[in-house]
């Protein structure tokens, strides 16, 4: 079971309260991650990263374990302690604009 | 009795506007999508209660949602907007090639008897069409590949289809608008595509012929004259007696021909409407005074309707999607400003009224009329 906790839009959009979890199959990594949570989340897609590259938005980042993981290629597997269920995925709106 | 409903898009959301016949009173409901940008929002005429809005956002990309109940419940559906083959590429601001990367939907078309069917302006330009309700969408490759796309440059705003006109006569007739590349017309249901820029004169273009370049900023036509179209560019007021094939300046008396909306009323093909921008680098009003100026003769004569507008220390904008008009007799014409304000007239034009004063900028107003 892997936490994601979504900005605040995302968790609006997707009507969810507080942190999602998602089940993959296997050594975690983002890009099963957020398979997993545009399978069970469909109106998340195309929010996060690109419907058809994949590639992440250029003002959405991913945290965790007090790291930044958004440059990360998205086949790496995620922390130990994010894929034990300790700490969750953090996707965030980065600080800009209005 | 008759209602009207407003759908007001801004910068932080959208709103439902709402109002009896006579216009006086109005319930505001909203925001809808809030601290989203809505680009425009716009309801079907074959089912007024079926609203498509464009949601949009710097981080989280595009959205569409959709609404059957009149703006009171709404549901995501379909945004994905790919380009059709490979995307190729249009001039960059210095004159480069520059691939084509989808941004935003800037406006969005219902069809006009169909209400699963709805076509979207883009940015960068192009046009879309979706035909199962907005869930999927596809694009009119004839647009962008006639073969001037590549010469094709981004207006200050952004390279963007911003204006659509389904000919109600002929339903394979359309009519696009981009900034800057100018004015597009097909008649084979968007197979095929051709620039209807004749008469258009812009100073920063070498060639007085050009076939592409202009910053059109908006079109309108009455429904029941298709082929006479009225047009707001960068400068210039313009018209065509013949569904774009020439144009002929009609700016006559007008202050300043700089603006971005222009409206036709809706029971007078000949009385039309603009809102009249000091310049291309001042967009406000002259001497801080928000006039409308109407033309009763199709053009070149105008009178400033000034009546409950403010004419002292007025800096705002009108954008191009941000006037409308109702069909109640007398005809109700709206529309909203980067401050925020909304102003309605029952009568024409002749008075004023904000109907609200405090929202976020506001990008579109879409006006309907309710049995």
């Amino acid at each position: 079971m892997i936490r994601v906790v979504l900005p605040a839009h995302l968790r609006t959009l997707a009507n969810v309260n507080g942190e999602v979890k998602v089940d993959v199959t296997g050594q975690p990594t983002q890009r099963l991650v957020l398979d997993a949570l545009e399978a069970s989340y469909p109106r998340l897609r195309g929010t996060i990263r690109d419907h058809v590259t994949k590639e992440r938005r250029a003002f959405i980042r991913f945290f965790a374990c007090e790291r930044d993981l958004s440059h990360e290629p998205p086949d790496t597997p995620l922390p130990a302690a994010v894929a034990s269920g300790a700490e969750p995925l953090l996707v965030v709106g980065a600080m800009a604009g209005g | 009795m008759s209602k009207v409903r407003l759908l007001v898009g801004t910068r932080k959301g959208a709103f439902v506007l709402t109002s009896d016949g006579k216009r006086q009173q109005w319930e505001i409901d909203g925001p809808h999508f809030a601290g989203w940008e809505i680009y425009h929002v716009k309801g079907s005429p074959a089912n007024p209660d079926r609203l498509y809005a464009s949601q949009t956002s710097g981080w989280f990309g595009q959205l569409i949602q959709r609404s059957n109940d009149g703006g009171k419940t709404w549901e995501p559906v379909g945004n994905q907007f790919a380009y059709d083959g490979v995307p190729g590429t249009h001039q960059w601001y210095d004159g480069t090639p520059h691939p084509w990367e989808f941004k935003r939907v800037w406006h969005l078309e219902p069809s006009l008897n169909d209400p699963d069917t709805i076509f979207a302006g883009v940015e960068d330009a192009a046009l879309f069409r979706s035909s199962d309700g907005g869930q999927s969408w596809h694009e009119l490759p004839g647009l962008r590949g006639h073969g001037s796309g590549p010469h094709w440059q981004p207006g200050a705003g952004g390279m963007c289809l911003h204006t659509i006109l389904l000919d109600p006569r002929d339903p394979k007739r359309i009519f696009v608008a981009i900034s800057a590349a100018g004015a597009f017309r097909t008649d084979d249901d968007g197979k095929t595509w051709r620039p209807i820029n004749r008469g258009l004169k812009s100073e920063q273009i070498p060639d007085p012929n050009a076939e592409v370049g202009h910053c059109v900023h908006r079109i309108a036509m009455h429904s029941s004259r298709p082929n006479v179209l009225f047009m707001q560019k960068h400068w210039d007021v313009m018209r065509s007696e013949d569904a774009g094939e020439s144009w002929r300046e009609v700016s006559g008396n007008l202050p300043t021909d700089f603006g971005f909306p222009i409206e036709v009323h809706a029971h007078e093909p000949e009385t039309i409407y603009v809102v009249p921008i000091k310049s291309d680098s001042e967009h406000f009003p002259l001497e801080g005074k928000l006039r409308v100026y109407r033309s009763r003769t199709g053009g070149n004569e105008w009178e400033a309707l000034t009546k409950g507008l403010p004419q002292r220390d007025c800096y705002v904008n009108v954008l191009r999607d941000a006037s409308s008009v109702d069909s109640l007799d007398a005809c109700g014409i709206y529309f909203g400003t980067t401050g925020g304000q909304v102003y309605a007239s029952a009568d024409a034009g002749d008075s004023w009224a904000a109907v609200v004063r405090d929202l976020p900028p506001v990008l579109s107003v879409e006006a309907q009329t309710l049995a």
